[in-house]
This record gives structure tokens, sequence and C-alpha cells, in this order.
């Protein structure tokens, strides 16, 4: 059994005969080894696996495989099917369910596959907990795995074992746990509420040992709130991420495809501890850990390096640049001449398209509504005025006031749901509802990268509370709520994000076309089953 | 002679309330509650009556429909100016009517009959002098000033019938009368309190300070975040500048979007308001409907150039149509926005909603 499954390794996997077998063989032990770990990763759906927690962290520590040949007369059996799967499908599929449908693979080996998968299932199911990025991957509808969803931690606080689990995490990744601020309201208490004045990095050493300067530097950024807005987040992180590739150098005895995505593991939960991840980033995170783990082991560093940071550059062009044009093509067709265009807050593909279309010499002016206390639109009031289009600026209680002018209502999103709800900034849900009392068609404007397979029907159970000392004003030298921390019973709720059900929203324009509210699912698949 | 100077006097004060009036409006000036401006509009009327020169309840009538159309073209949107007024020549006509010794209902019905016999029956039926006129008048007018007093009171006894404990309610910028609902059934029954706080004069905030501090759970909520946690609210109690005569509100800015939010949620929406508010306006009456302050609240001057380039509305009322309110709790009890022009002809005469 050994020498047939050396046989059918070599004719696969290895090109190159250059090497001493049995070197090969140790090495090819090894990554047997590492592969076995990784389906197991893959079946978890997310970074760290349990049976990963329980080793030391892969990380931080010279590799331990060499004890590993020890075991391999054991572990043989099991990764005989391993090198069929890999190849095949893309591998953060947790399941190894795809992998039959596409190869004919020996039926001995599917069925083990099954075992296993069902073994890690039932580990999964036991162990219901946390990982490090707050983003579910959603398996595409394979009927041989039910999808065990796990909750992401930044939605369990109330729950004391997940945060002990969390900061135990935390301290093996050497990253400052953050610790939340001020009186939370009752309805949110599973939420994080931090402080702007005490960003993270003040917990950290200088200079930072674990985590990359860029990753520091965009930390901080995020928590201070420099850079803000779905599109600006991840190409900020994608960016830093370039850094990382550039600067990053492959430990001996190890494979970059492997090692350089635990290295990101720790800067993704630094990255969360400053600020919870957008979907967007969830999904910019996930199509990167991907191409690194498609990096073929053969590949020499400076190859795989320079491939890695195409890819990058390629990823955001076709899905964020590329995309706003689209966008910005469909839009247009959608702005007449002497429309009353009404927007809220500042989004950069709303405003790209109404720049795009105002250079196109379409005729219409522009409604902005702003809302405390983040008053976004003033950015894109701004925006819009250099460009010479003619705005009128309103806050949101005069709603009512101005929506009787208005022909047309363009929303941007954070991100759209799989049910069909659109996740955007807060008081989106509230413009689309009056809007939609007075008759004035709302349309959205979202890019397919920001698609997310989570669904959520209410504003609550997933949401971001920001500082809430934001929301004091002091009007004629007095500041009202200046002491709200000494009241017991006061509290301040500054939420982030909202949902808009799909019966308010008329259009959703995307870079694939126009398509309606409730077909989200359908893209999704769509993109999935390209994947 | 001390006649003159009593109407020096007089003069004086009515200039002295129509600077008020007109200060107050704009915002530069002091604000007063709506239950304030009642007591003191009351007040003058009491010492019009008092001190003018009048022979005849028509003469008197026509003093006062004179001072109040000055009072209310001072400050158009304060309301219960002309409310007040109307009320005192109900006050007037009612006592004329009881000292001819003829029952008032005649008087206010229009009947058939009436419209096919009378004819020019108004001026001048109150050109009749009667010498205890002047006294009744006064002490009608004390009647009422107590009447507004405990409006509030009144009120505020009503809320252990609409809130039962555990509950979220929702409020939105600051009204004295809803703070005074709570605050009674806060005695009693635990509930939590949402407050909008009403961007840009943010007066949620003080009303969220005062609750508070009454050991009430009061939570401060942007005005964006309405829709967002309307799900989870109980009630909406609310309170308002007019209640217009078709039952609909004229309210602070941003009630329409509580409301609507209300709506789709079948949350009922309450109105706290006292009768004084009640206004025989109607909705359509565009030039005098909205009242806009300066755009400053709403872009500051510190913006810079763009000032120059932009249009800033701040608008500080809103129209709610009645459809989507739910009850109004007044000190007269509870009622649905469909009886309010009811209450509107118990109030005043029809003669007089136009001043």
């Amino acid at each position: 059994m050994y020498h047939r499954y050396v046989v059918v390794a070599l004719s696969r996997r290895k090109p190159n005969e250059g090497k001493e077998l049995t070197k090969e063989e140790k090495q090819r032990l090894r990554k047997q080894k590492k592969h076995q770990k990784k389906q197991k990763e893959r079946k978890n759906e997310k970074g760290p696996s349990e049976t990963e927690k329980d080793k030391t962290p892969v990380s931080l520590l010279p590799p331990p495989q060499p004890v590993a040949t020890q075991k391999a007369p054991s572990a043989l059996p099991a990764p005989a099917s391993a090198p069929i799967p890999v190849p095949a499908s893309a591998p953060f599929h947790s399941s190894p369910a795809p992998s039959p449908a596409d190869k004919p693979a020996k039926s001995k080996a599917e069925l083990k596959a099954e075992r296993r998968a069902r073994q890690e299932t039932d580990r999964a199911a036991k162990q219901p907990g946390s990982s490090s990025s707050g983003i579910k991957t959603k398996v595409p509808l394979s009927e041989l795995n039910p999808v065990v969803k796990r909750l992401p931690e930044h939605v369990q606080v109330d729950d004391p074992a997940v945060v002990k689990r969390l900061a135990k995490k935390l301290e093996r990744q050497q990253i400052p746990l953050r610790s939340d601020y001020g009186y939370k309201v009752s309805l949110f208490s599973h939420l994080h509420q931090y402080s702007r004045k005490a960003p993270l990095t003040q917990l950290l050493s200088i200079p930072s040992t674990v985590i990359h300067p860029s990753i520091v530097r965009l930390g901080l950024q995020y928590s201070q709130g420099i850079v803000a807005g779905s599109n600006a987040r991840s190409v900020a992180l994608l960016h830093a991420f370039k850094q990382v590739i550039r600067d990053y150098t492959t430990p001996p005895n190890e494979e970059l495809s492997r090692d350089l995505v635990n290295k990101l593991k720790p800067y993704i939960s630094f990255l969360n501890q400053c600020r919870p991840l957008s979907a967007s980033m969830g999904n910019a995170i996930k199509y990167i850990k991907k191409e690194i783990s498609n990096i073929p082991s053969q590949c020499k560093e400076e190859e795989a390096k320079t491939k890695l940071l195409t890819c990058i550059d390629r990823y955001i062009e076709e899905k964020i640049v590329l995309a706003a044009k689209a966008i910005s093509k469909y839009a247009i067709e959608k702005i007449s001449d002497g429309d009353v265009i009404l927007v809220y807050g500042y989004s950069s593909l709303v405003n790209n398209i109404l720049c795009e279309a105002f250079e196109k010499s379409r005729k219409f002016r522009v409604i902005v509504v702003d809302s405390r206390p983040r008053l976004e639109g003033r950015e894109a009031l701004r925006r819009l005025v250099q460009r010479g289009i003619s705005c009128t600026y309103v806050l949101i209680s005069a709603l009512s006031y101005i929506l009787p002018e208005v022909s047309k209502v363009f929303l941007g999103a954070h991100a759209l749901l799989a049910n069909g709800y659109v996740m955007s900034r807060v008081g989106t849900s509230q413009i689309a509802l009056v809007a939609r009392t007075y008759n004035v068609p709302v349309l959205v404007c979202c890019e397919t990268y920001k698609f997310c397979e989570r669904v959520q029907t209410d504003s609550f159970v997933s949401n971001e509370l920001d500082d809430p000392d934001d929301l004091m004003v002091t009007r004629k030298g007095k500041t009202q709520l200046e002491n709200w921390q000494d009241v017991s019973s006061l509290g301040l709720l500054n939420l982030v994000y909202d949902v808009t059900p799909p019966d308010f929203v008329d259009l959703v324009i995307t870079d694939l076309g126009m398509i309606p509210c409730t077909s989200v699912p359908v893209v999704l698949r769509v993109k999935n089953l390209d994947q | 002679m001390p006649g003159a100077d009593k109407e020096t006097d007089l003069t004086e004060r009515i200039e002295a309330f129509l600077a008020d009036l007109k200060r107050g409006g704009s915002g530069t000036g002091p604000l007063r509650g709506s239950g304030e401006m009642a007591r003191e509009t009351t007040y003058l009327l009491r010492r019009i009556t008092a001190q003018a020169r009048w022979s005849s309840a028509g003469d008197l009538m026509e003093i006062i429909r004179n001072e109040g159309r000055r009072m209310t073209a001072a400050q158009p949107s304060e309301t219960t100016v002309g409310n007040m007024v109307r009320r005192v020549l109900k006050i007037i006509r009612e006592e004329y009517a009881r000292s001819r010794g003829s029952s008032e209902e005649t008087e206010q019905q229009e009947s058939l009959h009436k419209l096919l016999t009378a004819g020019e029956l108004s001026e001048e039926t109150f050109r009749e002098h009667f010498v205890h006129l002047k006294a009744n008048v006064i002490e009608a007018i004390n009647e009422l000033l107590t009447e507004l007093d405990g409006t509030t009171d009144n009120i505020a006894m009503q809320a252990l019938e609409h809130i039962h404990s555990n509950e979220v309610i929702m409020t939105v910028g600051r009204s004295r009368t809803v703070e005074a609902f709570l605050k009674d059934a806060a005695r009693k029954r635990k509930f939590h309190v949402i407050v909008a706080e009403c961007a840009p004069f943010c007066q949620g905030h003080e009303m969220a300070t005062g609750l508070s501090k009454v050991g009430i759970e009061t939570t401060v909520i942007a005005d964006a975040a309405i829709f967002a946690v309307m799900s989870r609210v109980n009630k909406v109690i609310i309170g308002t500048q007019t209640v217009l005569a078709n039952g609909g509100l004229r309210a602070v800015n941003g009630t329409h979007s509580v409301a609507l939010a209300a709506r789709h949620h079948s949350t009922p929406l309450i109105i706290c308001a006292p009768m004084f508010k009640l206004s025989p306006q109607f909705p359509n009456e565009e030039d005098t409907f909205h009242k806009f302050v300066s755009p400053h609240e709403v872009l500051p001057f510190t913006a810079g150039e763009i000032l120059s380039k932009v249009n800033v509305h701040c608008p500080v009322f809103d129209y709610v149509p009645p459809e989507l309110i739910t009850l109004f709790i007044s000190n007269i009890g509870g009622n649905a926005p469909s009886y309010i022009y009811r209450l509107m002809s118990e109030l005043y005469h029809p003669e007089d909603h136009k001043l």
C-alpha cells in the first residue's frame, strides 16, 4: 500500500526528479500531514481548527514536523485520497464532496472522505465556538455535508465562555484584547462597544514584533475612522497585505502557501479587534487566502510573491475599479435630465456615478441627506460641489419636507445579504421607507464582491456599536449629556449599520447588471460555481 | 387721568407681548413652552377685558379680534396664541347669550331653519349692554386659566392607563407634557424609554437627562436609527406643537418619519396634547405651515466657502396625517383623530375660525 501511494503521489505531484528519494519521501510525508491538517481546517470553515489549537501555534515556531515521520504509517491510509481533491476544487470549500463529482475517484477514497467529513462535522458540532475572522463561509449546497455555521465571536460578547476563548486566542497570537467602554444598552449587550480614545495600538509595544507595521497603521486608521467606507477599507486592506507579502520571507522548511496564511491570521485578528471586519473585507481575505493556498509548492518564492501581488492588483482592478465603471454605465441610463436625486451620507460608488453622469452632460441636481453623529454627507457634498453639481443639504429629520421634490433615490450599500436585505449605514432604511411612502423609486448600487451569504432580518443581531461619546453635542456652550456615564439609567446608542427590507428597494445595480433585491442569492450561487 | 394711564399701560403690555412673540419665534429669545404662551396670552386678554374701553360685547369682541390678528401676525407658527383668542371670543359669546337669557344651543346650531330665517343676526345681536357682562367674562377667563394650569397634570394622571410594565416606549425630541406623562407612570411601573435626539436642536438630550434623573431607563439614539430600533418598540408617545383641524399634527421635524416607521411595524402612535393646542387650521395653507430657521444649525458657518454654493434647509415642523395616529390623550381624556373636528366645535365658534 505504501508503494502504491508513493507511485500515485509521484506521478501526480512531482514533475521535477532531481531529488533523493528518501528525502523526498520525508518531505512527502510531511506534506501529507499538512494536507490532512488543512483538510480538517477546511471542514471547520475558518482559520484555526481545533486540532491546531491543541498543537503549538504553527505561525510562530519552526516546524515541529520531524516527529511526523513516526506517525506516517498510521496517517497513510487517510491521506490516500488527499492528493486527489486538492488540485481539483478550491481549497476553501470545506467538504470533499465536490471532489467525487469532479474526478473519477476511487470509491474507497470517496467513502473515506465521507466518513472523515462526518467525523469532522460531529466534532465541529460538539464544540460550538468562535474563530478569528468574523465572517462565515457558506458551502455551496452539498448534499452530503450539512453546513455547520459557527457564530462569529463579535456577536457573542455576552457569552463569557466565548469571550474567554477569544482572550486566550489573542494571547497566543500576542495581540492585546480591547476592552469595552461605557454602559451598553441591554438590547445590544451581545455586541462590542469600544471607545475611540483608547485605540488598540496603545497596548502594543512599539515596534511590534508580531504584527507588521503597515497592519498596525491600518488598524489605527480603522479604529480612528480615518479610513472609512466599505471600498476604502477593502482597498487599504489589500494594499497593506501587498506590503506584508513583499516583506515576507519563507522560513526554512516551510511552504509559502501554508506559512503565509498562518502569518496572516494574527493580523486579521488584530484588525478585527481594531474594528470589526466588513463583509467586503471578509470576501477579500477569503480570496487572498485562496490564492495563497493555491500557490503550487514548487514555485520559487519570488515568483510566488509576484504572482500574489498581481492577483491582488487584479482583484482590486476587477472587483472595485472596473465594477464601479460598469455600475456607472448602468446607472447613467437611469438618470434623466431634470432629475432631482437624493443621496444619503457618503458612498464612494454613488458619488462616482453622479460625477460620471454629470460629465456625460446629464442635467440633474442632488439633495444630500446627512445624519448625526457621523455627518459623512458633508464629504459627499464637498466632492459634488467641486465638480459643479448643484446641491441641497438637509439633515435626515427634514426628509419628509424635502421628499416631495425628489424624483429618485440612490443609495450605497455596505453588504447585500442572501435574503435580499440591504445592509448599509444607519438611516438608509428610514430613507427607503419614507421614499416608498412618497412613491419615489429607490435604487441601491452595490458591487458583487460585497454580496454576503449571511441572512439577517433586523438590525439588532449583528451590528456595530460605535463610540457612544459621539452623540454628545455642545450647543450654546452647554453639553447636556456631558456626564452621561455618571447617571446609571442613561445610555447612549450609536449604531453604525441597519438593514433595509427588500420591499423598500426597487432595483439593485451591480456590475453584473440591474437585478431586483431578491436575486442576490442567485448571484451568490453563480459566483460560487464559477469559483 | 387714570383711564388714559390704564390705556397706555395696556398698549405697552400688548406691544411688549408682541415683541416677545417675534423674538421668541426666531430662536434667539428664550424658548417658551406652549403652555406658558397660552397662559400669557390669556392673562393679556383678561387685562384687555378689564382695562380696555368697551360698552357692549360686540365692541369687546372687535377689540380682542384686532389684537388677536396682530398677535398671530407677529408669530404665525405660535398657534396657541390664536387658539386662546378664539377661546376668549367664544367665552364672550356664551356669556352674552347667558346674560340675554337665551340658551347657547340655539345660537350655535346651524339648522336649515336658521339659515333661511336668520339673515344678518351676527353682529347686531351683540350690541346690548349688560352690567355684569364684564365680571362674568373675567370670571370665565379665570376658569379658563385654571383649566390651563391643570392640563399637564390631567394628562399625566392618565399615564397608568396606557403604559404597562416592561414596555419600550419611544419618544422624539422634548415635550414637557410627555415628560410629565412618563414620570407619572414611572412612579408605579418599570419601563424603558428610547429618546430620538431630534437634530439639529438635539432637544432629546434634555428630555433624556430629565427622565433618567427620576430613574427611568433611558437610551438616546440618533435620528437615523429610528427605523432600526422601531421593531423593538411597543409604543410611540410624542408631543406636538399643534393639532390641526383634520386630526393631523404639526410637530417637530422628524415626526413624520417616526410615524411612518411606527405604522410599518404596527406600533401605536400616541399623542399627548392639551386642548389648547387644537387649532382650526388646516394643513393645506402652505405659506404658514412650514417655518424655517437659520441653516447655520445644519451646516455651520465654519464649513467655509461651500456655503455659498449649496442650498441648506432647516425646517422646524413636519406634517403628520391623521391616518398614522392612533390616539390623542388630552386633558379631557383620550380621543381618536377622527373625533377632533367635534372637539373643535365645542371649543371655538365657527365664525372665529378666521380671526
